[in-house]
Order: structure tokens, then C-alpha cells, then sequence
């Protein structure tokens, strides 16, 4: 593969005729050849699930799989604050030029104008068809929808439904899914883990998964395979993902040949719970529609032990408020993040720990009394106060950063096509629109957008083109990639050490974190790439995991997916390290202006770095796909 | 008629049928305990209004429902029962009360098999009597009551079965309201207000016969 | 802080359980339950143990995952609390806790405290869905829903599906679970074309699942931990009788 083009496969003509002329060129598959076509989808989240429904509807073949019990649990459920879609509603000037423009923008111009262009395009599309399967958006009095404006957006765009919008649009997504698994369309696998990616000849053929209750392992072959796996968070150890969340799926994919995008593209989140000690497990987030009315400031005074009732307005520093006028406490994620790890590393930070600033509701109490306040936020702080024990309307909420959302993910083309033909991928899978920064509410348009209307039209032209050599699961390569499967997981088995798969997980997370995480310099980089191997090398000779292959066996879930992580952590550093500029979430510290905010270089770096593997410890090769901007001109993100 | 067997079939469909007869068990208590009340005027009134109910055609006809109505309630009492068992085959070893579920509600099968078997004996002994025993031959059925409410054991035992209709009431009423789907914020505490009611003035009215006579008998 | 933990332990579907009691010393007030059943299951892990099943992902109270009686009370003593999000400081110190997974018919155990939920998928496969296929819909504004209506499907529509509500029911029923996603899709117009075979539907795969059925006690209110009232309940009912007397 050495001498690849990456070919995004971008259609040509105006951008926002691109995506209709694309609809209009893909070959169809007639409607009575559909059922012949098999698609396996992996995962069962807003991507995953409205995909595999969107298919079965239109009359192919489905089997789904998830890790889950149920696919209602895939971790789209947690996303709290909104959906964006480019309805404007509000009539406050918002169009799909507008959230195309703000996407773009915000992801710091690293991600393709075509595929951002038709997300924005899409999203009203979205708004509907949720709306139609019984999603109980926010409303006005009006009977019509409620908007809000989220996550530095200048427009009201984002639809939701209270704190819970992932969880009300996975389980419409879920019940469409559902609702076709009734109908005998779709067959659903839960509690199946995919451990391996069947390329036959190139092209994706089926996967291997393990039955996670017996311990079994099954082959499934189809014509074409999706992931809808998510991301890969997790591999920071700490983080708001699910504790299940894991890089397996794509990272399997990826050793057999797809390539993986920018993976040192991970959304650190500026609001969440600060850690309380060692036993911590996750991080919580607290939706940053809590910075709309929030003011988020630390004491003028380092090392300052005041309880914040007591510390007058003067000894205040709201420190985003007067470093970026404009946009104040609304700048987005990364720049909201950054901000915080500098001032708690000068010392300003509060708590026990000195890693958190406070997140002061107080004045907007003041404003609009505490029922306003209590009825836009009632959950969040009833969250905050189960995990922290503290009332919020009383004191000010303490918040920290946490790995949140990783942009990277397996390269796909506008087809949302990997570099392996037959391997499509989705959502946070995949290294996604939103280029070195996401913006708050679009990872659930995306999900949706790719799982509804964009993968469903794209599918269909490549089955139908392309080649199909009817591979069933006898074929040798299901009957070897099993074998690599069983294998793994038997000498995870007999490793027989003296440590649990945490601690290992525990010690590559503090890695990430500190070198490769809200800020990074090449020094650093450097260090954790010579710990991984080293870390890896130990994990395969102490851990233990108990129990055998044969039954459910939690640890031994955990022990592939840290295995894996502790195998992909080192091309994130790679990433990060081949990366000689600050971009969005990637913040070089030898990358910055004098007054510390990020230095883009486009003259070098405008492009999209796409990562081959060439096996485990070797240093995976560059890909580069060039970014060109036609419609909009790279400019310095400003939000002073 | 399929659908109607095939709803009698379903869980809420024999919810339905007990929450149907038990209220119209409830409305029948209501003239039951009117009947009942002519005790207190005097044996001419008691017996001139069992004569003039138990010659009345459409009386007949109601009768028949009654007892069909005991029967269903109970045989959908059962059978509910043993799906419900059957739904848990393994007990918690610990298992604490999380809402609102009360003594009553927790003991409806108890109370309501200790008021069935009561409402056979109470049938052999007042309803045979009347219609085809000692008042069918000529006997006031005046003195037949008393003359049972005489007896300590009969007497004791209409009492405890009149407090377990109550009990039984006290959850059953709001009950089978709920199973008909009767629920709103506003009426639903008055409503579990007129079941209370109802249950301890059943209770009260038709125990205090029994001691009533039992202890002018004494007297 | 010191708890005495009694687990019910289950190798397998088939196999016979029992309950094992473990000393923890070294538990934190600021942990969560499930933080503590990790700090429990790190131990065994490096004994060489088989450690504690029990589901969880999200630990922070939507995916319903996790959950199991904690003293006898699904979730644990707190209302409105998830056992993720029920942290330690809710303890006394000394405290002796039983731990046992769900118990129904429907929800078989798989091991440990893991129990097979999958019977409420069914109940949703069965009519808890809207059919509308990708690309149909109309504009999303094109129907008004008042606000109230609204609200209250999202208060229904709160349900994480963990199956608390079966557990604390003493007749195991998921008429809570299967009530509130009626109600949600009984007050909207969306919902409307298809709510009296929706309501039909779903109780005949409720009782095909075994699960019980409800003798109007309360009790899953208690234990929801997303207070989804009792109220759906009765629409439900009132739902099945009316598509019965119907249709």
C-alpha cells in the first residue's frame, strides 16, 4: 500500500450541489435486488442503529451486533445538551451555509468542505424524521420547537430534549431498529464483541465475533461490513465515555488494512466533575449548556483556601470573560479547556486538588430566579450534587477537563468508505467532519446524518458495482481470522501474572494524559513513545485474567480492549508527534503565540494524516490526504 | 366473541374482569347492607323486605350475575395469583418496601379466600335458609338471623370476615379503578378517600349486626 | 470506612448460587457502589479470583445498565438514583449490605448479579415504535404538540429501561416499563395512528415474556430510579382496553 492516494472521492461541481448530483450519479440497486445484498453493522448507537434501520428498510439484509445487552445502550445515550440542525427557526440568520461555515471553523479548517457541507445540509432532514418517531423535543408554548443556542454557537440551533437528547434520539433511533428486528429484517446480536475483520482478496468480506454470555466464537459473512463502533476515549483510561467504549473494532479493522485518521484528534471537554481520588472509575460530564448561564472564574490569588461564597467579586478572575470579550464564556471546547489547565497549573485551580475551576450559576439565579434556573438545569445539579455531594444553587459547581470525543477514526472517503473496500464506516468511528474540533451538539447530528441518509444512499452503489465473489464463513480466511481471535484471548488467559487489566489501563491513561493530552510538546511525545512498548511489554507478561474463554468473562473483555488500546496508543503519539503545528484539540506547546493561543500551520499541515499499520511496535507510515478549501479561506480562529 | 376471550385471556384483560365484578360486588354490598339495616327496624320490616325482594323476578335474574360475579372474581383471583408466582420462582432473601404498597395491597389473596369462604357459609346459612330452608318454610327469617348471630363461633367469624372486606376494599376499590385505567392527579386522591370510606363503613355497618344480636342474646 | 458486603454469586445461567460475604475496609465515602465493587473485584483479580459480574457502562445513570437490590431495595435506598450514581457516603460505617441480582422469571440470571434483560427488547420489538421509515417524515413543525403533552411524553419517555421496576414488583411485572413507552407515544400525534395496536401488541409480548402483572401496589415508582409515576400504568390499561373493546 505504499504508494497510495487517498482518494476522498469528493463529486465534483458547486458544494451545495455536490451531495444531490452524488444521490442522482450512484448506481441503485433495484428494489427487488436488495435482499440479496448482506450488511453486517457493528454497533448499535445513533450511528450503528439508524443505519442498520435506514437498510432494513429499504429491504437489505441486516444482522446488527453490539457489546450491550440490549441495543438501547450504546453509549449515544449519554450525550446531554442538543442536536444542531440549520432549521433557524428562531429566525436569527442560521442556514446550512451558516452551521457548515461554524463547523469548518470550529473543527479549525482539518476536515473536508464536501462531507461538513452535506452535514449541515442533511441535519434538517434529521430533525424530522426524530420528530415523526415520536422524539419529545423541548417545545415552546406555541406547541413548536425550542431551540438553543450551544457550545459557542452565535445562532439558536440546537434542538433538544431536556438533558437527555442522546438518550431520546437513541431510542428513537433503537425503536426504529426494533421495530425492523420485529419484522424479521434485521437480526440482532447483542452481547457480541467483534474481535476481527475478514479481508478476502482485499475487500471486506465478515467479521468475527465473540459471544460474550458463551465465550464462542462466530463467523458472519456479508457483503459488505459497517462500523458504528464509536470512539476511542477510553484509551485515556479516565474519561466521560462509557466503560465499555473501546478502539477494538476499528483498531481489528485497521490491521488488516484500513487506514486510521488523525488519531491524535481528541475532544478534551471543558465541564466536567473533577476527579476526587484514585478509585475513580469515569468522569462525569455536566452538559456546557450549563455555560450559557454559567460564568466560570478562579480566585486572583493562587493557593487561595476561601470558600468562593467568601471571596468578593474584585478576587475574581472570570478568566474567559476577559481573555475573549466576544465570546466569552461560550468560546468553544478546546480553547475553554486549554484556559483551564493553564490557570490551574499556575495555581490558581480550587479544590482539594487544585485541578478544577468553579462554574458559578449565582448570578444567573439572581437574574432569573432559582425555579428558572432549577427548571433548564434541574438534573444537572441534581447530578452534581449525588457525585459531589454539594449543592450547586448554593455554591458554584467545580469542573475540570476530561477526554470527551476523539475527531480522529478510521479514514473514509465521502462515500464514508474505508481504504478496504466493503468496510464503511460511521459516527465517532470514523475520523468524522469535524476535523481538530468538535462543536458542541454536532457529534449526535453526525451520528444520525451518516447512519439516516448518507450511508444508505452511498451503500448501495457499491454493492452494485461492486465485484461480488460469494465468500461464505467457510472460507479459509473466517476459519484463520477465528483462529487470531482464539488465540488472543488464550494467551490473554494464560498470561497468568499478578496484576488486574486496570492497573495496566490505569498506567497508560496517566501517559496519555500528560503527555499526549490537552497540551503536548515533542519532548513528551517522545517520553510516552518510549513507556508504551515498554508498559505493553509488561502487561502481556504480568496481567492476569482470571476465569476462562468459555462463559461470561468480564476481565477478559477488558484485557483485549486495554491490549488493543496499549497497541493504538502509540500511532496517536505518532500523530501528535508528525503534527508540528496546534490545531483545535491538538495543541503543540512550540506551536503558540505570545499570548498562548494556538498556532495553525495550513502551508504545511492542511491535510488530513491517514496512518498505515505495518504491524505492532513498527512505526506505522504517513498517508496524507490534502485539504482544499474552495469555499471557505482558512483563517485564524478568533474568538476574542 | 374471540375478542372478548381472547382480552379474558390476557393479563389486563382478567384484570379487567376482576375489577368489573369487584365493583359490582361493591354496588351490591351497598344493597346488601340496606336489606341488612331493616334488622335495626324490627322483625315485621326485616321480613316483609326479604319477602317482597325474593319475589321480585328481576331480583332472580341479578342473583345469577352475582354469583357469577363471585366466581370469576375469584377464579381470576386465583389464576392471577399463580401467574404472579409463577413470574418470580426465585424469592429475594432481602426485599424492602420501596413505594406504597400497604398491608392490604400486599394481602388480597388472603383476605379476599377468607371472605369467599365466609360467603359460603354466610350462603348456607341466611341465602338457603331464606329461600329454601326454615323461612321458605314459614319461619321468620328475623329469628333465623338472630338465632345465628347467636352463636359465638358465627358470630366471631362475620366480624373478622367483615374487617377483612374491609381490608380488602381498602386496596381493591382505587384497584380496579387504576385497572380500568381511572388515574388523574386531581381525582385520584379523592377517589382513594371514597374507597376508604367504603371500606371501613361496610365493615362497620354489616360487623355491627352480628354484635349487635350477639349481645342482646346475652342480655 | 468499613461495609460487609453479602454478593450473590452464580457461575452460570444453570448453575446453583449462593451468597459470599466480603470484608471491605478500605471503602471511601466519595466512591460510587459500583467504584466499590471495582476496588472489590481488582482484589479477587489479583488473587487470581473469578471477580463479581455485574453490568454497567455509562456510570452516570442513563444507559440502565447497571442495577441490582442493594438491601433489599432495587438501586439502593436513594429515589431517583441509579446504584452507579449512589455513592458510598449514603452508608454508615459498619454497614452489613446484601447485594442480589433482579429476580423474574423474564429476567433470567447469567451470572453473578448479570441478569438477561432481553424480554423488554422484545416488548419494544413488539409495537414501541413509531413506523416511519428514513425520508418520510414531514417538516418537524408541521405539527404542533402543546407543551404539556410534551413534557409529559418526555417524562415517560425519561425510562432507561434497567429493569428496576420488574425487580421491585413482587408480581415481577413490567406494566411501569411497558406503560411508560405507551404513554410516551400515546400523547403525541406521532404516536397516534398506531397507539391502539401499539398498547395490544406490546402486552401480549409483555406476557409472553412472564412477566407478572400489576396489582396497582406502587412499589416500581419507588424503585425508578428516573420517577416514572405510576400514572402510565394506568393509561396503559386504559390503552389495552380501549384497543380490546375496538379493534
Amino acid at each position: 500500500m505504499a504508494g497510495i492516494a487517498l482518494d476522498g472521492k469528493v463529486p465534483a461541481g458547486a458544494l451545495g450541489e455536490k451531495w444531490s448530483r452524488h444521490r442522482f450519479d450512484v448506481t441503485l440497486v433495484n428494489p427487488a435486488n436488495k435482499r440479496h445484498y448482506s450488511v453486517i453493522v457493528v454497533g448499535s448507537g445513533l450511528a450503528g442503529a439508524s443505519a442498520a434501520a435506514s437498510l432494513a428498510e429499504l429491504g437489505y439484509e441486516v444482522s446488527c451486533f453490539c457489546i450491550q445487552d440490549s441495543p438501547r445502550r450504546a453509549h449515544s445515550i449519554a450525550a446531554q445538551g442538543g442536536i444542531n440542525a440549520a432549521k433557524n427557526y428562531p429566525n436569527d440568520g442560521d442556514s446550512v451555509y451558516r452551521l457548515f461555515y461554524d463547523t469548518i471553523k470550529g473543527g479549525d479548517y482539518r476536515s473536508r468542505e464536501a462531507n461538513v457541507y452535506r452535514l449541515a445540509e442533511v441535519s434538517n432532514a434529521i430533525i424530522d424524521q426524530c420528530v415523526a418517531q415520536g422524539v419529545p423535543f423541548a417545545r415552546e408554548y406555541s406547541g413548536l420547537l425550542a431551540n438553543r443556542s450551544f457550545g459557542g454557537a452565535q445562532v439558536s440551533r440546537t434542538f433538544y430534549a431536556r438533558g437527555q437528547t442522546g438518550q431520546q434520539l437513541l431510542l428513537g433511533a433503537y425503536s426504529a431498529l426494533s421495530r425492523q428486528i420485529g419484522l424479521g429484517a434485521v437480526t440482532m446480536h447483542p452481547r457480541h464483541e467483534m474481535l476481527e475483520l475478514v479481508v478476502i482478496d482485499g475487500v471486506a468480506r465478515g467479521i468475527v465475533t465473540r459471544d460474550l454470555v458463551t465465550g464462542r466464537l462466530h463467523s458472519h459473512a456479508a457483503d459488505a461490513v459497517v462500523l458504528a463502533t464509536g470512539g476511542y476515549g477510553n484509551l485515556y483510561y479516565l474519561s466521560t465515555n462509557a466503560m465499555a467504549s473501546n478502539v477494538t473494532a476499528t483498531w481489528r479493522a485497521h490491521k488488516r488494512g484500513a487506514l486510521f485518521a488523525n488519531p491524535c484528534f481528541v475532544q478534551i471537554h471543558p465541564t466536567c466533575i473533577p476527579v476526587s481520588g484514585a478509585h475513580q472509575s469515569k468522569l462525569t460530564l455536566m452538559s456546557e449548556s450549563l455555560r450559557n448561564d454559567g460564568r466560570v472564574w478562579v480566585p486572583r490569588t493562587q493557593g487561595d483556601t476561601r470558600a468562593p461564597a467568601g471571596i468578593p467579586e474584585a478576587e475574581r478572575n472570570y478568566y474567559l470573560e476577559e481573555r475573549y470579550p466576544a465570546f466569552g464564556n461560550l468560546v468553544p471546547r478546546d480553547v475553554a479547556s486549554r484556559a483551564a489547565k493553564e490557570v490551574c497549573d499556575r495555581g490558581y485551580g480550587v479544590g482539594a486538588t487544585g485541578q478544577a475551576v468553579y462554574l458559578d450559576l449565582r448570578d444567573a439565579i439572581d437574574r432569573v430566579g432559582r425555579t428558572a434556573v432549577e427548571q433548564k438545569y434541574g438534573n444537572l445539579f441534581q447530578m452534581y450534587e449525588q457525585i459531589t455531594g454539594e449543592d450547586a444553587y448554593q455554591t458554584p459547581m467545580r469542573i475540570y477537563p476530561a477526554v470527551h470525543y476523539t475527531m480522529g477514526g478510521l479514514w473514509v472517503d465521502y462515500n464514508l468508505m474505508s481504504t478496504v473496500p466493503g468496510l464503511f464506516v460511521l459516527g465517532e468511528a470514523n475520523f468524522s467532519d469535524h476535523g481538530a474540533n468538535r462543536l458542541g451538539a454536532s457529534a449526535l447530528m453526525q451520528g444520525l446524518a451518516d447512519g439516516y441518509f448518507v450511508l444508505p444512499a452511498t451503500i448501495g452503489s457499491y454493492l452494485a458495482e461492486g465485484a461480488r465473489a460469494p465468500a461464505g464463513t467457510d472460507h479459509a480466511a473466517f476459519r484463520a481470522a477465528e483462529q487470531d481471535a482464539e488465540q488472543r484471548s488464550r494467551r490473554l488467559l494464560e498470561v497468568s501474572g499478578n496484576q488486574p487489566v486496570d492497573h495496566f489501563h490505569r498506567e497508560l491513561g496517566r501517559i496519555m494524559w500528560d503527555r499526549c493530552g490537552m497540551s503536548r510538546n515533542a519532548d513528551g511525545l517522545r517520553e510516552a513513545a518510549a513507556r508504551i512498548p515498554e508498559l505493553r511489554e509488561r502487561f502481556w507478561r504480568e496481567v492476569n485474567v482470571p476465569g476462562s474463554g468459555g462463559d461470561l468473562n468480564q476481565p477478559l473483555e477488558r484485557a483485549g480492549r486495554v491490549a488493543d488500546f496499549l497497541e493504538f496508543a502509540e500511532v496517536v503519539i505518532q500523530d501528535a508527534l508528525a503534527r508540528n503545528e496546534s490545531c483545535g484539540s491538538h495543541f503543540r506547546e512550540e506551536h503558540q503565540s505570545e499570548d498562548n493561543e494556538a498556532l495553525r500551520n495550513d502551508a504545511d499541515y492542511a491535510y488530513v494524516a491517514a496512518w498505515e499499520h505495518r504491524g505492532v511496535g513498527e512505526p506505522a507510515v504517513l498517508h496524507r490526504e490534502p485539504l482544499e478549501f474552495e469555499e471557505v479561506h482558512p483563517t485564524v480562529r478568533s474568538y476574542k | 366473541m374471540r375478542w372478548l376471550l381472547d382480552l379474558l385471556s390476557t393479563s389486563i384483560g382478567k384484570k379487567v374482569l376482576m375489577a368489573l365484578t369487584g365493583l359490582f360486588l361493591v354496588l351490591f354490598l351497598a344493597v346488601h347492607l340496606y336489606g341488612n339495616l331493616y334488622l335495626y327496624a324490627g322483625e315485621e320490616a326485616f321480613n316483609h323486605h326479604a319477602e317482597s325482594i325474593s319475589g321480585n323476578a328481576l331480583i332472580r335474574i341479578v342473583e345469577v350475575v352475582l354469583f357469577l360475579s363471585i366466581i370469576a372474581h375469584a377464579v381470576s383471583g386465583v389464576q392471577l395469583t399463580i401467574r404472579n408466582r409463577r413470574a418470580r420462582p426465585q424469592r429475594y432473601r432481602v426485599k424492602r418496601r420501596a413505594g406504597f404498597s400497604t398491608l392490604a395491597s400486599r394481602s388480597m389473596i388472603v383476605s379476599g379466600s377468607v371472605v369467599f369462604i365466609f360467603i359460603v357459609i354466610h350462603l348456607r346459612n341466611f341465602f338457603y335458609e331464606a329461600r329454601f330452608g326454615r323461612a321458605a318454610a314459614g319461619e321468620s327469617l328475623y329469628r333465623v338471623v338472630s338465632e345465628t348471630f347467636a352463636l359465638p363461633g358465627y358470630a366471631a367469624l362475620y366480624v373478622i370476615a367483615m374487617v377483612l372486606l374491609g381490608v380488602h376494599l381498602a386496596h381493591g376499590f382505587l384497584s380496579a379503578l387504576r385497572t380500568l385505567g381511572i388515574e388523574h392527579q386531581r381525582y385520584t386522591p379523592v377517589l382513594r378517600g371514597v374507597g376508604l370510606l367504603l371500606a371501613v363503613g361496610f365493615a362497620a355497618a354489616f360487623a355491627s349486626m352480628p354484635i349487635v344480636f350477639f349481645v342482646r342474646s346475652l342480655a | 470506612m468499613t461495609l460487609h458486603l453479602e454478593i450473590w454469586r452464580q457461575p452460570g445461567p444453570e448453575a446453583g448460587g449462593g451468597f459470599v460475604s466480603y470484608e471491605m475496609d478500605d471503602a471511601v465515602p466519595d466512591m460510587s457502589f459500583l467504584e466499590l465493587l471495582d476496588v472489590l473485584n481488582e482484589r479477587l483479580e489479583r488473587a487470581g479470583e473469578e471477580p463479581v459480574a455485574f453490568e454497567h457502562d455509562c456510570r452516570e445513570g442513563i444507559c440502565g445498565s447497571c442495577g441490582f437490590l442493594i438491601n433489599g431495595r432495587a438501586h439502593g435506598p436513594l429515589r431517583g438514583v441509579t446504584a452507579c450514581q449512589l455513592h458510598l457516603r449514603h452508608f454508615e460505617d459498619g454497614e452489613r449490605i446484601v447485594l442480589e441480582p433482579w429476580r423474574a422469571r423474564a429476567f433470567p440470571v447469567v451470572k453473578d448479579l448479570v441478569v438477561d434483560r432481553s424480554a423488554f427488547d422484545r416488548v419494544i420489538q413488539a409495537g414501541g415504535f413509531v413506523s416511519v421509515n428514513t425520508g418520510s417524515a414531514p417538516e418537524a413543525n408541521a405539527l404542533p404538540v402543546p407543551r404539556a403533552d410534551s413534557d409529559r411524553a418526555m417524562d415517560a419517555a425519561a425510562c432507561i429501561g434497567c429493569g428496576a421496576c420488574v425487580a421491585s414488583c413482587k408480581n415481577a411485572a413490567a406494566m411501569l416499563f411497558a406503560g411508560a413507552k405507551v404513554t410516551q407515544l400515546a400523547l403525541l400525534p406521532q404516536g397516534a395512528p398506531e397507539r391502539r395496536r401499539r398498547a395490544a401488541a406490546m402486552v401480549e409480548a409483555m406476557d409472553a415474556a412472564g412477566f407478572g402483572n400489576c396489582t396497582n401496589e406502587r412499589e416500581c415508582e419507588g424503585d425508578c430510579p428516573k420517577d416514572i409515576t405510576f400514572a402510565n400504568i394506568a393509561r396503559l390499561n386504559r390503552e389495552y382496553l380501549a384497543a380490546k373493546l375496538t379493534r
